[in-house]
């Protein structure tokens, strides 16, 4: 069989696309999949889209879900791609967590914490047994209303003690928090860009990386101090007005993780905190982002870094999936060049071995 | 060359990028014009295509493109490969702009992995796509410590190792990315270019911009700027050579792709340029293999 020289060419692009395009409808004697149902029945995927697409947006997500046939990394690089299409116009107040209007809330931590434990929508005691009949019901019971009333953050919980370390004071001086997709990553790491690159940080990486400190790769012992997951007002503050306007509600879940740490010469022994804050219900993510946080804050408490989940360039350089998706899937682009350029090397190198295997003494020479 | 008159999708501002954006990606653009070699931190953006497709590229293109300018794109020296088709095409549509293969009609040439056989001229713009913009990256992963040698102008780690490649190879590695010295102050990489392409940037008449868009850099090399391969006196910096002549267009001296023929081990050697082989074979070059497959002019599928 002979090679064929393969060149690509416009219409090789517009083919493969259509062909795209078929593999993404599927069969065609089923139903096509709408993008309302994405985002009412995959909310979870959805929630994640929005997450690391750095975008709120329920109905954008399910249409990136859908045109990236469920591909939740291209889904976050299709929502991406337009994000940054659009104009910013300021940034938010702070959200209040402790104002949330909560779904579900439980702490590890206590077994009775002021506000109670709130299960709430959670896979946590489920058997995780296919249920065949499932699949094929329509209807669902349908919940309360999420519960309207001040359910205290385990900082209030903790903090009349100094148990609990104070939430960080904002390192920044800057009027608005760094923005990643504005600004190139700075090190050392202001905390609000830290927690921004974890925000947008790939789930799996994150998870594994909080996983291997779990495991001794890292010095975190934490506990759950807290998740909590509910809807939280926005507020901005115009310019031509002067004081906060509500412009919209959104649902996040938040972590607050707790290690202990034996205290060193300034400061006294105390709980400190690692901090995990996600769009969505997303509880594997926020906790996950939370060990990694702590983890990254080893230098405010003296702790020597040791391993890979304590240093910030190699955790906040490789955690956006988007940028690692392309990276690594750019080795599919040709590299003729490149590669006849290593032929050449290897070939000449190739040309010296069996040179000198003729003739030994040659090498003893160099050699020296 | 292809004349565009392409409506322009009103989503979109002119070439993609908004103005504020192109702005501030042009401020990068005189800094590092300003301090040859340097790289210049800037805000890039998240682009249509994934990163490792030309980001950097795309949006320094994006910034410096105008109506007026003719744009030719390549990839591993060739018009016709699918990426530049895809990234031509995305400026021809976005950018209203025409395009052209002919090396001498282009204003703007963007690139990945070659700079151009035929010789570069006063006014335009080189555009390369670069992976890893750090000369350094693979000797000291850490970004911190990198911009620090660079501040000190520290650059022994470099050389010591391209001597530990001559006591191990008996010759300088590194056939593609071979680092330079840009006016005898800031090591830089030239990107992926093959060493057979570093020449080219010294005392260009060019003006090269360098866009890495995932690790967010912009540097440049000036026109008439000196640009130095790193090397040692006893082993003086070389380039790639070929045995063989291109089989289509008979050249001697140009940067070939080995092309396999079969399953026997026969290959052919051609000019990775393409627009140069072509333009060769239009003036009458032959080499030996001229007439076979692959031996047919470069053409510009229609749009459907």
């Amino acid at each position: 069989m002979a090679y064929v020289s393969v060149k690509g060419g416009e219409r090789a692009i517009s083919n493969a696309h259509q062909w795209l395009g078929e593999a993404r409808r599927g069969n065609t004697a089923v139903g096509e999949i709408g993008v309302d149902q994405i985002r009412e029945q995959l909310s979870l995927a959805v929630d994640r889209v929005m997450m690391e697409g750095s975008c709120y947006d329920r109905d954008l997500a399910a249409m990136a879900i859908k045109q990236a046939r469920g591909d939740v990394t291209e889904a976050i690089f299709l929502l991406r791609a337009y994000r940054t299409t659009l104009q910013r116009f300021g940034a938010s107040e702070p959200i209040d967590t402790q104002r949330m209007d909560v779904l579900r809330r439980v702490s590890a931590a206590f077994k009775d914490i002021p506000g109670g434990q709130i299960l709430g929508p959670t896979f946590d005691y489920t058997h995780r047994l296919i249920d065949f009949d499932e699949a094929e019901a329509a209807t669902a019971p349908l919940a309360d209303a999420p519960i309207d009333r001040v359910i205290p953050t385990i900082g209030h919980v903790l903090g009349h003690e100094s148990l609990l370390e104070p939430a960080p004071v904002e390192d920044s001086t800057a009027a608005e928090p760094y923005d990643l997709t504005r600004e190139p990553m700075a090190f050392p790491a202001t905390r609000d860009q830290r927690l921004q690159a974890l925000a947008r940080g790939d789930e799996g990486f994150l998870l594994s990386l909080a996983y291997a400190s779990q495991r001794g790769w890292g010095n975190t012992h934490p506990l759950c101090g807290e998740i909590r997951l509910g809807e939280v007002s926005v507020e901005l503050v115009p310019e031509e007005l002067g004081f906060p306007i509500e412009v919209g509600e959104i649902t996040v879940t938040e972590c607050q993780m707790i290690s202990n740490f034996e205290g060193s010469a300034d400061r006294p022994p105390q709980f400190t905190r690692g901090y995990g804050l996600t769009f969505g219900h997303n509880e594997r993510k926020a906790m996950s982002m939370a060990i990694v946080d702590r983890a990254l804050r080893h230098a405010e408490v003296g702790e020597t870094p040791a391993h890979a989940v304590q240093d910030e360039e190699f955790v906040l350089y490789h955690s956006d999936n988007v940028e690692a998706s392309g990276f690594v899937q750019h080795l599919k682009l040709p590299h003729y060049v490149d590669f006849q350029a290593e032929l050449q090397f290897v070939r000449r190198l190739r040309k010296d071995w069996f040179a000198a295997r003729e003739n030994p003494s040659d090498t003893a020479e160099a050699a020296e | 060359m292809t004349s565009q008159q392409n409506r322009k999708p009103e989503a979109y501002n002119y070439a993609y990028l908004d103005e504020q954006t192109k702005r501030m990606i042009r401020r990068a653009i005189l800094k590092a014009v300003a301090i040859p070699g340097y790289q210049v931190p800037f805000g890039s953006r998240e682009m249509p295509v994934p990163y490792g497709w030309g980001t950097g590229g795309i949006q320094v293109t994006a910034a410096i493109i105008g109506p007026d300018d003719v744009y030719k794109c390549i990839d591993q020296g060739a018009d016709d490969t699918t990426n530049a088709v895809s990234i031509r095409r995305f400026f021809a549509r976005v950018a209203d702009v025409a395009t052209t293969e002919r090396t001498q009609d282009a204003t703007i040439i963007q690139t990945r992995h070659r700079i151009p056989e035929a010789p570069l001229r006063e006014g335009q713009i080189m555009v390369y796509q670069v992976p890893q913009p750090e000369p350094l990256r693979f000797l000291e992963p850490r970004e911190t410590e990198t911009r620090a040698m660079h501040a000190y102008e520290e650059y022994g780690l470099q050389y010591l190792s391209l001597y530990e490649s001559v006591s191990a190879f008996g010759r300088i590695a590194g056939g593609a990315g071979y680092p330079v010295l840009v006016d005898e102050r800031y090591l830089m990489s030239p990107s992926p270019i093959p060493k057979f392409d570093n020449p080219k940037l010294h005392q260009s008449e060019a003006l090269h911009l360098f866009g890495a868009g995932r690790e967010k850099r912009i540097y440049a090399v000036p026109p008439h700027t000196d640009v130095r391969s790193l090397d040692f006196e006893d082993y003086p910096f070389e380039v790639q050579s070929w045995d063989e002549v291109c089989g289509l267009c008979g050249c001697p001296d140009s940067y070939k792709d080995e092309v396999i023929l079969d399953d026997e081990g026969n290959r052919m050697f051609v000019c990775s340029d393409s627009a140069y082989c072509g333009e060769r074979r239009a003036a009458g070059h032959a080499g030996p293999l001229a007439g076979h497959a692959l031996d047919s002019a470069p053409q510009e599928e229609a749009l459907p």
